[in-house]
């Protein structure tokens, strides 16, 4: 089936079979790596990506039926090394070891202050109970988000998809972060 | 070495410091690399075929029409394994594992064949086309039945389904300490069977080149090098031909130690394809097929004399491990560290048998998040101390203090012949019950009780041990379980550190660069850490056991000291002075005699390059393979406070206090994060984390919706606290952290759950704490009516 869509602010085209997973077209057709799969029965939530906007699991939907909507992934959030508040949230409290369901609990956490920015913490709780993550015990995850709500209260939502790359070619100055080397030490470990 | 970094020293940049994770920059970007994330042009896929059945033979496997699908390469059976002397490969603990079955299946979920096809869409639907004609065989579920006569044998070269027997301590002695007792205290209980449950699943890219010989192997894998020995080994390739890479690995726990038939298939197709090879394992064949762990019955006795003294113990296990012996712990010892099991106190004997035996279920015993086995020693004493206090009526604190192993009694040799290192365990306690607010919580639970409330409150002071372990009985394949650093400094005094420890989230890209930063008086940022690629890292063994900063942490700290001590000599070339006359403070060294005269350790990098003295090898690199002298023995305590619902069983933690010593932290900030995230696990393996089989050895496990792990909604709040206490044979004073909360909360949450039923007569009740189970405790506890 030929089916249109936007990812990450990009509009996007494809043939593909109607049974082609999401998470499986974003992986290995658009190589959008960030997106992580943890289970077989849409538990674990570490294919979250945002569909308009919602936190959905990318293993629960077909690719078919993304046609027409919008899609951000965790590589959309960054544009130009432009930090979303969340992953600044996520950094600054220490909320991932391992880093396989960071990008899942970042976009579920993004998908939750959109629509209550300033949540207690078992709102937190229960919004990212959808997401296992078997490293940190939740607590840093909670700061995180905690972290993050205050700072886009002072400072407003951060833009995602498109509008965070408009948003990111329109600020003037150097980028915030991502020009050091923190990943030398796995560089270069693509299989190619 | 041997001296212990001053307290002061700790504050500075370097060791002591919360640094941030170089690793997280990656990861909140989704640019990390997982196995699963490999690519290459050309690349096939592969797919595996288990076994629904636990115990059945083999009649015929019929692929024919598989590869009516278009797009199948090759389906790969035991059959094709067996032309090749692959069928089996070696385990790490000294037995042998199907790779792919090839007369009888032993457990279900056991590999029975591959498809490698072009996407993986086709690899599964041929799965769907392979016919596999099974005869059903009744299966050996129960371990308590393996050693009758007439149980069904699992494995035709284990002819009594025995996998070993093995005991250590004084049988005599203490079987005469139980004569004298005044007090015996029994307990039985079952450590049940769960899963590592990693979110990554295991995963394999093979890209082999059979004209050149030359495998380059993407690994889940938590020891990089020994799979590199085994696999080359097995496959008969020369072992600097194989290069495997353990990127970026998605959490192990334990889980990625062993070896996994998926791996060496992946390796042999693309050895018969001639292209680059990809496997991810689905959550359902890991929940079913990968390491184990646990499954331990346990029966112990503890001698008290009149006072509430401690006198003897006495322990007997039984352990299943399933169809093959894989359980993939590195010591001489059958029941792993199991000696800990003497805890926190002195308990002048102690006599351990234990008997492992094979059933059909998936290979088990696998150390999940613990040093092999010291998760169910120390839940067995903790549970059993906390027994004998209800028994003796004597307050569950107050028994533990009479018995403690104190300060001044260090180095203690326990009845079961470990020597532990360093201690204060009393210290942990008080610490703990204070910040718990114990006698509060106390007065609590009576109130409660008046009211038909049912609060309780556990307590676990154990003692864990970790940093396998020194070379006399610490062996993986017969290759001693040292670890090493490989140091380079450049000319421009930058730093280069290879690690034979491996990552899995534990954040060594920092934290060894904080070593190094400590040791040489240079920038964390001055130092990159590589790990995980055995073409660019000195042999080591890997990550597990909390190893890597006892073993892995010492070689780094040596190596550091190697380099200085070769600078010493090249900064008195430079200041024309005797060595003897030259200092050094991390950074600089400098004249004794005048001490704002200096080198920098920059400036002495940059002279071993461009002006050495005479006769000196040039260059300013080496690498230390540490074996340690000794295991550690990190501590702490744990207190629960929980509340019960008398009318539906389920049970809530009002309070954690958590405090643990394991010695001198590296990187505080990690060092709590591992200890949140092992409390999970240790509350997740108390409350939920079940795996059951039924009478023809079917799994009630195999997916994250039977297979309960903790969310953000279920997981408890915890407090930490610390206390530090230097390993006086460690060159940093570290013990290692990784597994404490594994190993020494469920004892803290199972007996603060009994504590809160205890007054109702309960005394025991097998993990995990399900709402059922706690419900039916309080049932049975009732008065029953009289009948009519």
């Amino acid at each position: 089936m030929h089916i249109s869509l936007g990812v990450n602010g990009q509009p996007v085209e494809a043939d593909v079979e109607p049974r082609l997973l999401l998470v499986h077209y974003l992986r290995d057709l658009l190589r959008l790596t960030g997106t992580q799969i943890g289970c077989d029965t849409t538990t674990c939530g570490a294919c979250t990506v945002l569909l308009d906007g919602m936190a959905v699991k990318s293993c629960g939907l077909f690719s078919v039926q993304a046609a027409g909507r919008e899609i951000t992934t965790v590589e959309g959030l960054a544009p130009h090394g432009h930090l979303n508040p969340v992953q600044e949230g996520f950094k600054e409290c220490f909320a991932l070891q391992c880093g396989f369901c960071t990008p899942g609990m970042v976009l579920a956490s993004i998908a939750l202050l959109t629509s209550n920015p300033d949540p207690t913490e078992d709102e937190i709780r229960w919004a990212l109970s959808g997401n296992i993550c078997r490293c940190t015990g939740y607590a840093n995850i909670v700061r995180a988000v905690q972290w993050a709500a205050d700072k886009m209260r002072a400072t407003g939502p951060a833009p995602t998809g498109m509008g965070a790359i408009l948003a990111a070619n329109a600020a003037p100055g150097p980028s915030q972060g991502g020009s050091h080397g923190a990943q030398g030490a796995h560089g270069g470990r693509d299989g190619a | 070495m041997g001296a212990v970094m001053a307290p002061e020293a700790a504050r500075k940049p370097g060791i002591g410091y919360s640094l941030p994770r170089r690793e997280d920059d990656r990861f909140i970007r989704g640019q990390g690399t997982f196995v699963a994330d490999v690519t290459a042009p050309r690349m096939a896929h592969m797919a595996v075929l288990r076994s629904p059945l636990a115990r059945a033979r083999i009649r015929s496997i019929n692929a024919a029409r598989a590869f009516t699908l278009p797009g199948v390469l090759v389906v790969i059976t035991g059959e094709l394994l067996a032309r090749r002397n692959l069928a089996w490969m070696p385990t790490l603990s000294g037995d042998v594992q199907s790779v792919l079955a090839v007369d009888e299946v032993r457990f279900q979920g056991q590999e029975v064949a591959c498809v490698v096809a072009e996407d993986p869409y086709t690899a599964h639907d041929a799965l769907q086309l392979i016919e596999v004609d099974y005869e059903p065989l009744p299966a050996l579920v129960d371990p308590t039945e393996a050693l009758s006569p007439d149980a069904p044998l699992v494995r035709a070269d284990k002819p009594d389904n025995r996998c070993y027997e093995w005991e250590t301590g004084d049988l005599e002695a203490t079987d005469h300490a139980f004569q004298e007792a005044a007090h015996v205290t029994t307990l039985d209980t079952y450590y049940p069977r769960c899963h590592p449950a990693p979110l990554e699943c295991c995963a394999c890219f093979a890209d082999v080149d059979p004209d050149e010989g030359r495998a380059r192997i993407y690994l889940t894998s938590q020891a990089p090098h020994a799979h590199r020995t085994i696999l080359a080994q097995l496959m008969g390739l020369p072992e600097q031909q194989v290069q495997i890479i353990s990127p970026d690995i998605g959490g192990a726990f334990g889980n990625k130690v062993p070896l996994y038939p998926g791996y060496v298939v992946t390796v042999v197709a693309s050895f018969l394809l001639r292209r680059p090879v990809r496997w991810i394992e689905d959550r359902t064949g890991n929940l079913l097929s990968t390491g184990f762990a646990r499954d331990y019955r346990m029966h112990g006795e503890l001698a008290l004399d009149a006072g509430g003294r401690m006198i003897g113990l006495r322990v007997r296990l039984l352990s299943d491990h399933g169809a093959f012996f894989a359980d993939a712990q590195p010591s001489k010892f059958r029941a792993g560290l199991f000696h800990i099991v003497t805890g926190s106190y002195d308990i002048p004997v102690a006599h351990i048998s234990a008997t492992g035996v094979y059933t059909n279920k998936a290979p088990g015993g696998v150390a999940y998040r613990c040093s092999f086995r010291v998760t169910e020693a120390s839940y067995l004493i903790e549970r059993l101390v906390t027994t004998a206090a209800y028994e003796l009526g004597i307050d569950p604190a107050e028994l533990r203090r009479r018995n403690f192993i104190l300060p001044d009694q260090f180095p203690y040799r326990s009845a079961t012949g470990f020597s532990y290192d360093s201690g204060d365990y009393r210290a942990a306690l008080d610490l703990a019950l204070e910040k718990a607010g114990y006698e509060e919580l106390r007065k609590e639970q009576e109130e409660g009780r008046r009211k038909g409330r049912l609060v309780g409150v556990g307590m676990s002071s154990f003692t864990e041990v970790a940093g396998a372990g020194p070379s006399k009985d610490y062996d993986l394949i017969g290759i001693k379980m040292f670890d090493s650093a490989e140091l380079a400094i450049g000319p421009t005094g930058k730093a280069i550190l290879k690690l034979g420890v491996q990552s899995q989230g534990q954040g060594h890209e920092t934290t060894f660069a904080q070593i190094v930063a400590h040791e040489l008086g240079i920038s964390p940022a001055d130092v990159i850490v590589h790990h995980g690629d055995t073409d660019n890292s000195p042999y080591g063994l890997g990550t597990f056991g909390s190893r890597s900063t006892p073993t892995g942490g010492a070689a780094t700290a040596v190596v550091c000291r190697r380099l200085v001590d070769k600078a010493k000599k090249i900064a008195a070339y430079l200041m024309e002075v005797d060595d003897d006359d030259v200092a050094w403070e991390p950074g600089r060294f400098y004249l004794r005699s005048a001490e704002d005269r200096e080198v920098t350790i920059q400036e002495a990098a940059a002279a071993a390059y461009t002006n050495p003295p005479d006769g000196m090898e040039p260059g300013l690199d080496a690498v230390s393979y540490y074996d340690p002298p000794q295991l550690t023995f990190p501590f702490g305590t744990y207190v629960a406070a929980v509340e019960v619902n008398p009318e539906t069983g389920e049970w809530k933690v009002l309070k954690f206090v958590a405090v643990d010593d394991c010695g001198v932290r590296i990187n505080p900030m990690i060092v709590d994060g591992q200890i949140m995230g092992g409390l999970t696990e240790g509350y997740a393996i108390a409350a939920m984390q079940r795996i059951d089989f039924d009478a023809q050895g079917a799994s009630s496990g195999s997916n994250f919706e039977d297979y309960l792990v903790p969310t953000a909604w279920e997981t408890p709040r915890f407090e930490l606290h610390e206390m530090v206490t230097p390993c006086p044979h460690h060159p940093l004073g570290a013990k290692g952290v990784g597994e404490s909360p594994t190993v020494g909360s469920p004892a803290a949450f199972v007996n603060a759950v009994v504590d809160a039923l205890v007054h109702l007569g309960v005394r025991n009740i097998d993990m995990p704490l399900t709402s059922d189970k706690v419900w039916e405790a309080i049932e049975d506890s009732r008065p029953r009516k009289a009948a009519g």
